[in-house]
């Protein structure tokens, strides 16, 4: 299982979980699981079918977008991140 | 009765001494730094008197040198003589006249331009003692200017701090006035200063604090038509804005007039700081190519924020504009650092260049890049 970490701003849409446990060997398959556990989630996190341009995700640190993509690989015990733009000063 | 033994040193007057140092004498000079700041013979080495047993070794391994020692007087001088011949050092001569009639003789003499006033040096003592700073980091510091975009959560800490610490200028730009809900956070205001301009009570605050800031009030907000103009005069931009439009309209500026800025954002118990170095690493464009919905990121009037939040994000901003002023330790440039303040940890991300930046890229419009490239920092 690897962890999705879920950003303040998205919290509403996990009922306030931080974390959240996926199983899945992309980064596609993961939020995919993530999205049926949590559907109002699928909106903020993609835009029809890809990525949304205002979040950004990473695998271990590692920003998709350099990597595979929504392709990109997960193993046990990596951790995504999912990072939206934050403005508050 | 006790015979006084006649000093193992020699004492001379002004030109014998001037020959004695043409002639390969090591001339050590025994006054105190403030006297030593003020000038002193070139190629001196300097012991203040009460240091002379414990250092004249490292300075001088060799005790067979001659040594030609002097203060302001003649009178330390021969207190430091005398220790040194008792120390071992066999040819020793002290200089018995007054430092002014050495210089009157045409003896050679330098001063060097002060990097620090006797006050600065005692107000940064702890500062000067780190190694990577000392006095001519101090001295960079007192000559910097750094721009806060906001006088507000974030930019409290770090004009404070920044203030503090001996940062020559500070620029703030705010157009807003103090409001009661702000004070839990805002550190820079006070109950006093209900309904005053937030750049004033900035001042009041920074001065109070160190009179010698140099403090520049821009009240204004900050927009495509003003940017450029109240970036240019500065050497680090810290963006501590509530809202996407102006962190995309001072990226773009800051790209085409090469400013660091150093980011930060907060949002309830989290917060976000890296910094963009635009053309050695990624710019706020390469992270997020197009500005976001506002809804995405609601303002702290909205979402609320945890009072300690900003002055720990706003600190690490203040932080990492320490390194670029001093050019010291690693930028937070291509990493963003995430603190959860709930969790109290600290994650990183590497962030990199975009080719296809719309900023910094190589798709940027022509215009831009030639601006960006040639670093003017044209004002209208």
């Amino acid at each position: 299982m690897s962890t999705v970490r879920i950003p303040p701003v998205l919290r509403e849409t996990t009922g306030g979980s931080r974390e959240v446990a996926v199983s899945g060997e992309t980064v596609s398959a993961a939020l995919d699981q993530l999205f049926v556990e949590f559907p109002p989630l699928r909106d903020r996190v993609t835009e029809d079918g890809r990525l949304s341009p205002f979040i950004n995700v990473y695998v271990n640190g590692r920003d998709v977008r350099y990597a595979a993509g929504l392709e990109t690989a997960v193993g046990d015990d990596d951790t995504i991140i999912l990072l939206p733009a934050m403005a508050g000063g | 009765m006790t015979i006084k033994q006649p000093p193992a040193y020699r004492e001379v007057g002004v030109e014998v001494a001037r020959s004695l140092r043409e002639a390969g004498y090591r001339v050590i000079d025994v006054r105190e730094q403030t006297e030593w700041d003020e000038g002193h013979i070139p190629g001196a080495a300097h012991i203040p008197l009460g240091e002379v047993a414990a250092r004249i070794e490292s300075e001088v391994p060799d005790r067979d040198a001659p040594l030609l020692v002097h203060c302001l007087s003649g009178v330390r001088s021969a207190r430091a003589a005398a220790t040194l011949t008792s120390l071992g050092y066999g040819t020793v001569v002290n200089l018995k006249a007054h430092l002014n009639d050495w210089r009157l003789g045409g003896g050679a003499w330098e001063e060097p331009p002060p990097l620090l006033s006797p006050t600065q040096r005692r107000r940064y003592s702890r500062q000067i003692l780190i190694p990577e700073i000392g006095q001519p980091g101090q001295r960079r510091l007192l000559d910097a200017r750094v721009l806060l975009i906001g006088a507000g959560g974030l930019g409290s800490p770090i004009a404070l701090y920044l203030g503090a610490s001996g940062v020559g200028t500070i620029g703030l730009v705010d157009d807003d006035v103090v409001d009661e809900s702000n004070l839990q956070r805002q550190v820079l205001h006070g109950t006093d200063r209900l309904g005053m301009k937030k750049v004033d009570s900035a001042e009041q605050t920074l001065h109070s604090l160190n009179p010698e800031t140099h403090v520049i009030k821009h009240e204004e907000r900050l927009g495509a038509d003003n940017v450029e103009r109240l970036i240019a005069d500065y050497d680090v931009i810290v963006d501590g804005t509530d809202n996407f439009d102006t962190r995309y309209v001072l990226n773009d500026a800051a790209v085409k007039l090469r400013k660091p800025v150093v980011h930060g954002s907060i949002y309830r118990w989290d917060g976000q700081v890296t910094t963009f170095i635009p053309f050695e690493g990624p710019c706020y464009r390469c992270m997020y190519p197009t500005q976001p919905p506002p809804e995405l990121a609601p303002a702290c009037e909205v979402a609320g924020v945890l009072g300690v939040l900003p002055g720990i994000v706003g600190l690490l901003q203040a932080n990492e504009v320490f390194k670029l002023l001093l050019d010291t330790g690693e930028a937070l440039a291509g990493r963003l650092l995430m603190f959860d303040a709930a969790a109290t940890t600290f994650d990183e991300v590497r962030i990199w260049r975009d080719p296809a930046c719309p900023a910094c890229g190589e798709g940027a419009s022509t215009a831009e890049r030639t601006g960006a490239l040639s670093g003017a920092g044209s004002v209208e």
